[in-house]
């Protein structure tokens, strides 16, 4: 009992927030000066009759007011269907189901990867300041944290694909081939590049948190009795310092899966990877609506349950808050 | 030495950077129509001692168009930024005036919170039509959360504060407690909010430039700068791709030093 009524608040707060972007996605969609008709209809519109065109709006629901129009949509919401996608004209969910499958391999490796190399970097600078280590890695993850994303994958394509030609310069496999002759290697080779420079993004942040709660441990009444004892900082860093920074980097790597989404929006247009943050582009711009209203909710689900699992990870790690009561 | 003075670096960092940024918005004066000259005897020119940073595909100098650019970012930056601020700051006084209304504000930075920066950028973008006003529109809607949560727990620490207790039992209204003991307090707090903002600002200005839902493309914003330069890229003119971003890289350095001197000081 104790556990499920925590964890219910917390899936109700989700739908909650959930209904919250689905409304303000919604009304920012209907504010927007770009005609419904005229977007479907493209380069046709000279063709088409002003009946005609009526004929459209009142088939989809367009004469009706604001407010019925969104519960229409929310109806068919709950029921799973997402409306028509007229650019790829497939419909919603199908195509963020398929260029989800593709982004994910390029999120979750450079999540992976930030993570990892970001809270070791992190650890290694806090444990050695004001060595010449903490230096180079301080200056490093400060640069990286002021870079724009795309100006870094426009300097690995140059450097990489143009100069040196180790890498391809785009898609997710050789161009004209069909999805299911690319081969593993071929796939993971086109990958490289993306990965590399999403995670070197990511890994900023967390080696910044990381290094000051390693030095605000290295500070603390722990560290100087552990000194007294006869530990060495090494030793220190290992049996205390890991368990102190390992709580806010869980919660960082996972509070930060909308910058990282964010910056897969980027890379993927950089090196033209047919992934979901593609496919957000190309809604934008060519005025799909349904497609970047699932969108929108698609990565709130995203980044809402990763934020919930970093929560609920608290407990685990440090089970003085669980008793605290969350 | 330089642990010692942390207010004599945030003094030089600040004459530094604001040196810098009277340079760039005089640069804009003095250059006039530079950025937008086309020699056409020039096209594609590599940097050299003629063209400093090299030229575009028309024949436009690009250290002039990157300077331009980085004229605009600093432009569209600071209003973003100080809306973002004005936000925050009135949000948070609203969520200090009952409980309700403060479930409603952060119901609200939740909501904002959880949908990814970027795609809510370009929802607003979207829904204004684009341009340069739609930016900074966006820009600001989207960066008040994290600051309107750092005023809204000072603010509520010093509704405590026994001087704002006292002068409530002197029967001094809510407003006159607001205005007069509270956002004194909390000017120093906006400042330096203001101020992460900005590079904040000015990168996501970038992207949704680059995107294609920001600035115009006429503009020589440094987002129409490299998405111009991702066309020339297979054909090894490098310049393009380099040194607009190179530019904005620095600038964004400058402000995040500026900010982080500036609050070891205060």
């Amino acid at each position: 009992m104790r556990l499920i009524a925590p964890i219910a608040k917390r899936v109700a707060r989700l739908a909650l927030v959930l209904t919250c972007v689905a409304l303000v996605s919604y009304g920012l969609m209907m504010a927007s000066p770009i005609d419904p008709v005229d977007a479907y209809l493209g380069p046709q519109m000279a063709q088409v009759s002003p009946e005609q065109r009526a004929l459209i709006a009142q088939r989809w629901g367009f004469d009706e007011p604001p407010a019925v129009q969104f519960g229409h949509w929310l109806r068919q919401l709950v029921g799973g269907d997402l409306g028509w996608s007229h650019v790829y004209n497939q419909p919603v969910s199908e195509v963020i189901a398929q260029r989800f499958q593709r982004s994910i391999a390029l999120l979750g490796s450079a999540w992976m990867l930030s993570t990892l190399v970001g809270f070791s970097l992190g650890v290694l600078a806090g444990a050695k300041e004001g060595s010449k280590l903490d230096n180079i890695i301080s200056t490093y993850a400060f640069i990286t944290a002021s870079t724009p994303a795309f100006w870094l994958a426009i300097l690995a394509v140059l450097l990489f694909s143009v100069t040196l030609g180790w890498t391809p310069t785009c898609c997710a496999g050789p161009a004209g081939a069909l999805n299911q002759e690319v081969s593993v290697a071929t796939r993971l080779h086109h990958l490289l590049l993306p990965v590399t420079t999403l995670a070197l993004l990511g890994i900023a942040n967390i080696t910044l948190h990381t290094r000051t709660r390693m030095l605000e441990l290295m500070r603390s009444d722990v560290a100087t009795h552990a000194f007294a004892q006869g530990a060495s900082r090494i030793d220190v860093a290992w049996r205390h310092g890991l368990r102190h920074a390992s709580l806010p980097a869980i919660t960082l790597a996972f509070a930060s899966l909308g910058e990282l989404f964010g910056g897969s929006i980027l890379i993927e247009q950089v090196f033209a990877y047919p992934g979901l943050g593609q496919a957000t582009v190309a809604a934008g711009l060519r005025s799909d609506v349904p497609l970047l209203l699932g969108i929108a909710l698609f990565t709130a689900l995203f980044v809402s349950v990763g934020n919930m699992i970093a929560d609920s990870l608290y407990g685990v790690i440090d089970p003085r808050i669980k008793a605290g009561g969350l | 030495m330089s642990q010692a003075q942390p207010r004599l670096r945030a003094a030089l960092s600040l004459a530094v950077t604001a040196l810098l940024v009277i340079g760039l918005v005089a640069s804009q004066w003095l250059l006039g129509d530079a950025p937008r000259q086309m020699q056409f005897d020039a096209r594609l020119a590599p940097p050299g001692v003629d063209h400093w940073l090299g030229t575009d595909a028309l024949g436009r100098e690009l250290w002039a168009r990157t300077l331009a650019g980085l004229a605009l970012s600093f432009w569209v930056g600071c209003l973003a930024a100080l809306l973002s601020t004005l936000i925050a700051l009135s949000l948070a006084a609203i969520a200090t005036l009952s409980a309700r209304l403060d479930a409603l504000v952060s119901l609200l930075i939740d909501t904002l919170l959880s949908v990814p920066h970027l795609i809510l950028l370009m929802l607003i973008a979207f829904a204004l039509g684009g341009g340069t006003q739609a930016v900074i529109i966006a820009v600001a809607v989207t960066h008040w959360p994290s600051l309107a949560r750092v005023l809204r727990a000072e603010l509520w620490q010093l509704r405590q504060a026994p001087y704002v207790r006292i002068s409530r039992a002197l029967g001094k209204s809510r407003w006159f407690v607001l205005h007069g003991h509270l956002l004194p307090h909390l000017i120093p707090h906006c400042l330096v909010g203001a101020l992460l903002l900005f590079p904040h600002a000015i990168l996501h200005e970038a992207a949704l430039t680059f995107l294609g839902f920001g600035l115009s493309p006429s503009q020589p914003a440094i987002g129409v700068l490299l998405a111009d330069a991702m066309r020339y890229l297979s054909g090894g003119y490098w310049w393009l791709g380099v040194f607009p971003g190179l530019g904005m890289l620095l600038m964004v350095l400058g402000f995040e030093r500026l900010s982080s001197h500036l609050r070891r000081a205060l």
